[in-house]
């Protein structure tokens, strides 16, 4: 089947046909150039949401509180819901099981922050240790707050690297004492977090230490919690679903709140959205695929026709070779190797550009949305099986058209 | 070398049926060179097509070199014309692409002989018809009787027990159709067997027997007195 003596024909006649080989093999490879990039574009979509979400955990349920805007049980809208220390203790004994890291919070935007000459205003959150991992950040240097932090309420403050630049330049921070409104804090430890610039500005404390030193009592602006994943990812969606109804419940109850009032409590579960983005990026991915074969498919009808028109022009010729002896299966061999061989050199042809453009151009894209848009292995392995595939598909057709070719009626005289 | 028997052969047209061949009987010896005749419509082509087993008869028996031609598929019929029969057509049938030698060489490429010993085997029968020094010329740089030539060493390349020329000489001039039919006389000569059809008298006479079909059935069967084309072409 894969003689010398079979591919000697075969460039024979591709080298006697130049421009009918050529079209052919451009409408197959364009259809795998944009397979390749419209591939390349999804998983570039994917690394960039999936960055999106990793400034937090993506396991995260959020609550917030703020003014009602609905009347509900005779009570007039416009009540602040105050979130307190007591809410946060009500949770966590009913839910414990179920959390994995916890924090409540108490912060305040716009606090003035300064060392020595260098000042600005920072976001500074007082929470409990369990904020580094909901945060997701990475200590760069020193320590996050510890339990005896909170016990002692000790005046230390953790600091983002965004933050470490602008006020200590190259000095190093740790131990370095810094006013926050007014009040002075001895720096233990910097952060990053993948999430960037934007979350490197916020600086923590200990809560305890922020409810005092901000005259605060037991008041929290937020709770934070991350919930236990399971291996199977719906399976968390549900929990992280159903553990935040829950808390929403409870909270709505507490305070009397209309269940539909959307302003008063919040509580947002990061897992549900992740899961309905990544549904999203599945969706494009799919959709992406299926312009993509589409494309080929029109390519290889392409090659298909320019087969059957081959077979049909050398109709005379196959029945020259069938009359000298040529077996049925050595013409078919011959049109499928041919096709093969054709749809194979254009896809690659078009497989390598596709990648060539995305290795070229993605480090340069730099979009919210889409990151390092690239073709990994399995993917081009996949195209080429495709490829293969489409190549026997298009020359089927026409080569059983060949060898039922019948030699008397391709000898018979003009 | 052929032995046939009550040779039946029909084509269904519409709704009628045509009878081509109403029984026919014919046998061949091995070195003979036999014309046969017609008008058209006379069921010669058919006949021809059914010694060339690109067609398979309704009925009868044939007999090829002692080995019974019927119910033929697709692979074995390609198989026995490859090894028992060479083809002779009026228009060449040439491969236009390739050169005269690889045309040549195409039966012997379908034996699965390496390509070696294929190039020398068909140089070998280029020589024997006088184009060796055409070898690598395309067809259509070949007047007709060259083309014809070709077409004739490549019916002998794979040195089949019989040769069967559909009109050789129906696209040449007279000139140019008495040189083909010289270079197949010497073939003759040689011992091969050949089977010719024509239309035309004085190439029927250069062969050895003529056999007349008319109506699908032969009509006559005469032996004649060889006229040598050389001495033809010397007049």
């Amino acid at each position: 089947m894969f003689s010398l003596e079979r591919w000697h024909e075969i460039f024979e006649t591709i080298n006697k046909n130049r421009l009918r080989t050529f079209l052919t093999a451009l409408s197959v490879a364009s259809g795998i150039f944009i397979l390749v990039i419209l591939l390349g574009v999804s998983t570039g979509i994917q690394k960039g949401v999936q960055s999106e979400f990793e400034q937090d955990a993506a396991n995260r349920i959020s609550v917030w509180t703020g003014t009602t805007t609905k009347e509900y049980n005779g009570l007039n809208p416009g009540r602040y819901i105050q979130l307190k220390n007591e809410d946060y203790v009500l949770i966590e004994s009913n839910y414990d099981d179920y959390l994995e890291y916890r924090t409540p919070i108490y912060s305040i935007w716009g606090g003035a922050v300064s060392y020595k000459d260098q000042n600005g205003t920072y976001r500074v959150e007082g929470a409990f240790p369990d904020q580094q991992f909901i945060e997701n950040e990475t200590m760069v240097q020193g320590r996050f707050i510890a339990q005896s932090d909170l016990d002692q309420t000790t005046k230390v403050a953790v600091i983002g690297h965004q933050m470490k630049r602008d006020l200590f330049k190259n000095e190093d921070p740790i131990g370095a004492q810094i006013d926050i409104q007014g009040i002075n804090f001895i720096v233990v430890g910097v952060y990053s977090d993948p999430g960037g610039n934007r979350e490197e500005n916020r600086i923590f404390i200990p809560l305890s230490t922020a409810q005092k030193v901000f005259n605060a009592q037991d008041r929290l602006r937020s709770l934070a919690y991350t919930v236990k994943m399971s291996d199977d990812f719906d399976q968390a969606v549900a929990l992280s679903s159903a553990l935040s109804e829950q808390i929403d419940k409870d909270l709505r109850q507490k305070y009397s709140v209309a269940p539909d009032d959307r302003s008063a409590v919040r509580v947002n579960s990061t897992l549900e959205e992740a899961k309905r983005i990544y549904g999203l990026i599945d969706t494009i991915r799919g959709v992406f695929w299926f312009i993509g074969i589409g494309t080929i498919i029109a390519g290889i009808v392409g090659v298909s026709n320019i087969m059957l028109i081959v077979v049909k022009e050398r109709t005379k010729e196959i029945g020259i070779r069938k009359a000298l002896g040529a077996l049925p299966w050595s013409i078919i061999g011959m049109i499928l190797q041919e096709a093969i061989f054709v749809t194979a050199m254009a896809g690659f042809i078009g497989l390598f550009l596709g990648v060539g453009l995305l290795e070229l151009v993605g480090p340069m894209v730099d979009s919210a949305f889409i990151k390092y848009p690239q073709v990994d292995f399995a993917t081009a392995m996949t195209t080429v099986v495709v490829l293969i595939l489409a190549g026997t598909l298009a020359g089927f057709i026409p080569a059983q058209r060949a060898a039922h070719i019948r030699p008397i009626e391709a000898l018979r005289d003009e | 070398m052929i032995e046939i028997n009550n040779l039946n052969k029909s084509y269904a047209v519409g709704q009628n049926k045509l009878h081509v061949l109403k029984g026919i009987n014919f046998s061949v010896k091995s070195g003979e060179m036999v014309a046969i005749m017609g008008s058209s419509g006379s069921g010669k082509s058919t006949f021809l097509n059914i010694l060339g087993m690109l067609d398979e008869a309704d009925t009868g028996s044939y007999v090829l070199d002692g080995t019974p031609i019927k119910q033929l598929n697709e692979t074995t019929a390609a198989r026995y014309r490859n090894q028992f029969l060479g083809f002779i057509c009026q228009s060449f049938n040439l491969i236009s692409y390739k050169s005269a030698l690889d045309n040549v060489a195409m039966p012997l490429y379908y034996q699965g002989m390496k390509r070696q010993e294929r190039t020398e085997r068909a140089m070998h029968y280029l020589e024997k018809v006088g184009l060796a020094n055409w070898a690598e010329h395309l067809p259509n740089e070949l007047s007709g009787g060259q083309k014809q030539r070709v077409a004739i060493a490549r019916a002998l390349a794979s040195d089949p027990k019989v040769l069967l020329a559909d009109e050789p000489t129906g696209a040449l001039d007279s000139t140019t159709s008495y040189e083909v039919m010289d270079l197949i006389q010497e073939i003759n000569d040689e011992g091969k067997t050949i089977l010719c059809v024509t239309h035309e008298r004085d190439i029927a006479q250069m062969c050895r027997r003529i056999v007349h079909l008319k109506d699908g059935l032969i009509v006559k069967d005469e032996s004649v007195d060889q006229v040598r084309a050389k001495n033809a072409l010397n007049v």
